[in-house]
């Protein structure tokens, strides 16, 4: 228990790394997504529609398989410059999740568009305010207020989503944790260890997104 | 397309009775967590801090752990488990547990975890009148609980219980690391078998939608039925 505990902890490090890349890029993307969901064009409409339906109807083990395995499979894809990324395992779990994370996330994002009181956009209008500038300054503030506990929500689903990084033999808490167990087969003391670094984790995320909550409540 | 045609030749069937197996695993682990969560919503909402603990550590610990692992310790752990369990009552030999029970286990423990969340808000959901006019009527409790509060309180959780059963139809992807049969190891051996792993992969992911897609409409129709007089 005691000797596996400095190896999981090193691999909590590429964890944490999965985790923040792709919740860096999924917020682009679902912010781009949610952007377009409110967009009246239809079809556009449909698209950023579609794309968060399938991303949130399908395991995100699916996912990843069809990006890592899959892609590689097409012939001129792998003459092209992207090839340099999608070789790697661990740029396409990131790819995936960040992909995945994005479908959730454009879908928080567009209900807190959407629950914000048209009071506060017409006010915005009534003072003269140009309707890019309301949308960057009234909008986005706000939404992204309430959008907070739901978020919260969606970065320890994404914590979780990592684990499945160590089926494309990244070695990650979760990989780790199968090897040790595999090679000593003490399953119930690395459950421990290795569920007590991410209960750790949950429990920061949770107070850190309180605390955001706290701050910026109105 | 003949990739996917029934019999020798291909897989279609291969992958109908795998899309069975993905229905039946989640039909299980949305069974075993109903059952858990009939033990720990009482927990939860308990006055006493002993067992309010026990039932918080039970929610808290499986929702903040990742899927996979809470497999990996069913798949390692389960057969040790029970044979230290068969020790105990004198029967000394290896018992190896079948993946489908070891799978729908883990999965229901964890679909549990959400299942007791979410009873625990529908029951906190309602109107505290009607408990005091039970009270007032002298139901017995047995009484109570099954014809005032059920009733009321299925109605508030059916749209949270088909999140669940999204959530639970899609780990049991998850039990493939496992060996089990279902829709993605299908998948895995297909892709392996003929190296064409983008179009089964893909396959899976239609199977899957289509899955969710058809619950999603039985559960509205349901949704309907008991949403009726309000």
């Amino acid at each position: 228990m005691i000797t596996s505990f400095p190896k999981l902890l090193s691999a909590t490090v590429i964890t944490l790394k999965l985790l923040s890349l792709s919740l860096f890029f999924g917020l682009f993307i679902g912010l781009l997504f949610a952007i377009l969901r409110l967009n009246k064009n239809i079809f556009i409409n449909k698209f950023a529609y579609g794309y968060s339906y399938v991303f949130r109807g399908t395991p995100l083990l699916v996912q990843i398989f069809i990006i890592y395995f899959g892609l590689g499979q097409i012939e001129y894809f792998r003459s092209t410059f992207l090839w340099v990324i999608f070789k790697e395992p661990y740029w396409c779990a990131i790819i995936a999740f960040a992909l995945n994370t994005g479908a959730y996330t454009s879908e928080i994002l567009r209900s807190a568009f959407q629950t914000i009181k048209p009071g506060f956009i017409e006010a915005g209008k009534s003072l003269g305010i140009p309707s890019k500038i309301i949308f960057y300054k009234i909008q986005i503030p706000i939404a992204i207020r309430q959008s907070l506990p739901a978020y919260g929500n969606e970065i320890i689903l994404m914590l979780k989503g990592t684990s499945l990084a160590s089926t494309v033999t990244l070695m990650d808490l979760t990989g780790v944790a199968k090897y040790i167990i595999s090679t000593t087969f003490k399953p119930i003391e690395v459950f421990i260890v290795a569920g007590s670094i991410y209960l750790f984790i949950t429990f920061v995320v949770h107070n850190i997104i309180k605390y955001l909550e706290k701050k910026y409540s109105y | 397309m003949e990739l996917l045609a029934f019999g020798k030749t291909g897989w279609g069937d291969e992958l109908f009775i795998a899309t069975l197996m993905t229905i039946a695993v989640s039909i299980t682990a949305m069974l075993i967590g109903f059952l858990f969560a009939l033990i720990f919503t009482p927990l939860k909402l308990s006055k006493n801090k002993f067992l309010n603990f026990i039932g918080n550590s039970y929610t808290t610990v499986i929702r903040g752990v990742p899927e996979l692992l809470v497999i990996y310790l069913f798949f390692f752990g389960g057969s040790g488990a029970v044979m230290y369990v068969a020790s105990i009552f004198g029967y000394n030999e290896y018992i190896e547990i079948n993946a489908f029970i070891t799978g729908s286990c883990a999965i229901g423990i964890i679909s549990g975890a959400y299942s007791t969340e979410v009873f625990r808000g529908a029951i906190q959901s309602i109107d505290k009148g009607q408990f005091e006019a039970s009270q007032v009527l002298g139901l017995k409790r047995f009484v109570y609980f099954f014809r005032v509060i059920m009733p009321q309180m299925l109605r508030l959780a059916i749209p949270n219980l088909s999140n669940v059963w999204q959530i639970t139809l899609k780990d049991t992807s998850l039990i493939s690391v496992t060996g089990l049969v279902e829709i993605m190891r299908q998948s895995y051996i297909a892709a392996g078998s003929t190296r064409d792993p983008l179009f089964f992969y893909s396959f899976a992911a239609v199977l899957y939608l289509s899955l969710t897609f058809l619950s999603m409409k039985l559960i509205n129709r349901l949704e309907i039925k008991y949403s009726r007089g309000f």
